[in-house]
């Protein structure tokens, strides 16, 4: 790691040369910078009280913070300390003191486990747990490991790497970019070095997520519900740091759910998926029951499941295609008198 | 008694997130007051009285909310040890973003929230730039991509800053921010000899002191031009 008293003596050229991220850094700080062949000592004596004030730090406050940011984003690269082949959660205790009935459950990439549980029973508090990496340390007493090791405290506290992305039904896009500036914006943001490929791979997963298609230069602020969900997963999948992800249930409008988990999980994500939803929850490969703020149960897909999936995948279809006609001006027909009898049974 | 300063741009949800905060750290038995700062108006008090917290609140009118916090925060450290608080938090509202209203060796927190836009971090400056933590709140209705950005953003301008995420409607994240907040080590007696962080805004102009009328000749003192050259 580089000294402070290296860098001041170093000209703004040849820190950015050695360390290209911190190109923005410099921008981001405000500081006034007429020739980048001088030394940030020679910077900041010729600086003027108001761009004094722009930049705040003083030179070794500044120093200190650029070495600071240095040091983060050698660990924001560092991919490989963040692998996570297995999250363990080790059992805690519910609302009432009780500890919860089961010892440890270890989910491994690529697995899909649902969430089930009624309002208020403690699903958020167990998200909770797992994004803090709770050791003890929280209400519910659960500890979490990582690789089957206590994790590095970084997990809690770093601005760039979280351990769990979320993806919920109330969220919207905010920012007025075009889908392609949008992406590429969270590109530079995560540093990698296939940006344009990676991006052009991303709007295309997005598309065939989505139902109806968008284009490249679609502001991201007027894609329909299913369009940006669809954005959101795929970019989520492919292009964000966390190795972990939160689905709060995935509306059936407008995406292929099933193609959207299976992006995610394709890409060694571990998906945690809160629902309600009878072909979602069967979709994962167990099912945490939670009530009372405590894991009751860890239920894994029966055989007979799998084959309720596929008759739910039936009727699934059928109200597609009945929204589809409806969309298109078609006239609606029954679809069974069986179906009729079922229903009465 | 331990004292914790936040600060952050009006409706980040500083408020929700100390009321969520508060909840967590009564179940650990400790007694914690608030005082709010304001400009002209605020019915903030009400929501902590409610919540059964100690609360006063202060009203700056017509003067910098910065200069009149410090010029009471003395008086204010005080009315908390007089009610053998263990933890005193001060809010106040970053008015502009030049606001600095932190203590040197006293905790400072800075909250804003992603709906404020991308270039926030950069907008704001020593109030976010010499945080010790910075909380980004009203993550559950943006896109994770844009809280990526935005928390990496907020790293850019204050890389030493613990970053976290805080939801104030739902209180995630309030528990584990609680427990970075109270310290069993710390004791504040008084604040007088401590130093602020960095300086706070200032003008000393002819309308600093009443001055209404427009025009050069009305402008005295500390008065900076707009550059406005031929581009």
């Amino acid at each position: 790691m580089i000294s402070k008293d290296k860098l001041k003596n170093l000209s703004i050229n040849e820190i950015i040369e050695k360390y290209p991220y911190t190109e923005g850094f410099f921008e981001d700080q405000k500081l006034a910078v007429d020739d980048k062949d001088k030394s940030l000592k020679e910077i900041f004596s010729e600086l003027t009280i108001e761009e004094m004030e722009d930049v705040v730090f003083d030179l070794d406050q500044f120093a200190g913070s650029l070495t600071s940011h240095i040091r983060n984003m050698q660990e924001f690269l560092g991919e490989n300390d963040s692998i996570v082949g297995t999250l363990s959660i080790v059992a805690g205790k519910d609302k009432d003191g009780e500890w919860e009935n089961y010892e440890k459950l270890d989910i491994k990439s690529g697995e899909i486990i649902s969430i089930v549980g009624p309002t208020g029973s403690g699903k958020s508090r167990l998200l909770a747990d797992i994004e803090w990496t709770a050791q003890g340390d929280t209400p519910t007493e659960r500890q979490i490991l990582i690789n089957d090791e206590v994790p590095d405290k970084k997990w809690r506290f770093t601005g760039g790497k979280k351990l769990v992305a979320q993806l919920s039904q109330n969220m919207n896009f905010v920012m007025d970019l075009s889908v392609m500036e949008f992406l590429n914006l969270h590109a530079e943001s995560r540093l990698i070095d296939n940006q344009e490929d990676v991006v052009e791979r991303i709007f295309k997963e997005a598309n065939q997520l989505a139902g109806e298609q968008f284009g490249r230069e679609t502001q991201i602020t007027s894609l329909s519900g299913g369009q940006s969900r669809a954005l959101m997963i795929a970019d989520t999948a492919i292009l964000s740091s966390s190795p972990i992800i939160l689905i709060d249930e995935i509306e059936n409008a407008g995406i292929n759910r099933e193609k959207a988990l299976e992006l995610l999980v394709g890409e060694e994500k571990i998906v945690l998926m809160a629902t309600h939803d009878p072909i979602l929850a069967l979709m994962g490969d167990k099912r945490i029951i939670i009530n009372n703020g405590g894991i009751k149960d860890i239920i894994e897909t029966t055989g007979e499941e799998k084959e309720l999936m596929k008759e739910l995948k039936v009727l699934d279809k059928v109200m597609t295609d009945l929204r589809d006609d409806l969309r298109y001006g078609n006239n609606l027909s029954r679809i069974s008198d069986e179906l009729a009898e079922i229903k009465t049974a | 008694m331990n004292l914790v300063t936040f600060s952050g741009p009006p409706s980040s949800g500083k408020t929700a997130v100390i009321l969520k905060t508060i909840e967590a750290i009564q179940q650990r038995g400790l007694k914690v007051g608030v005082v709010k700062f304001d400009c002209l108006y605020t019915d903030d008090d009400e929501l902590y009285r409610k919540a059964g917290v100690p609360v006063k609140k202060g009203l700056s009118g017509s003067l910098c909310p910065d200069h009149y916090f410090v010029s009471n925060i003395e008086e204010v450290v005080q009315w908390g040890k007089e009610r053998d608080l263990d933890l005193l938090i001060t809010e106040s509202a970053g008015l502009c973003n030049r606001c600095s209203p932190y203590i040197k060796d006293i905790k400072a927190i800075c909250v804003i929230d992603n709906l404020s836009g991308i270039n926030t971090p950069k907008k704001i400056g020593p109030m976010l730039k010499t945080a010790d933590i910075v909380v980004i709140t009203k993550g559950d209705i943006v896109s994770q991509a844009e809280r990526e950005v935005f928390a990496s953003r907020v790293s850019t301008v204050n890389p030493d800053a613990m970053v976290m995420n805080v939801n104030g409607l739902t209180g995630q994240g309030a528990f584990e921010f609680s427990t970075l907040l109270y310290d069993e080590e710390d004791h504040i007696e008084t604040v007088t000899g401590k130093k602020l962080r960095f300086s706070m805004p200032s003008a000393m102009c002819s309308y600093c002191l009443g001055e209404t009328r427009i025009g050069k000749e009305h402008q005295l003192g500390n008065v900076r031009k707009i550059e406005l050259g031929d581009e």
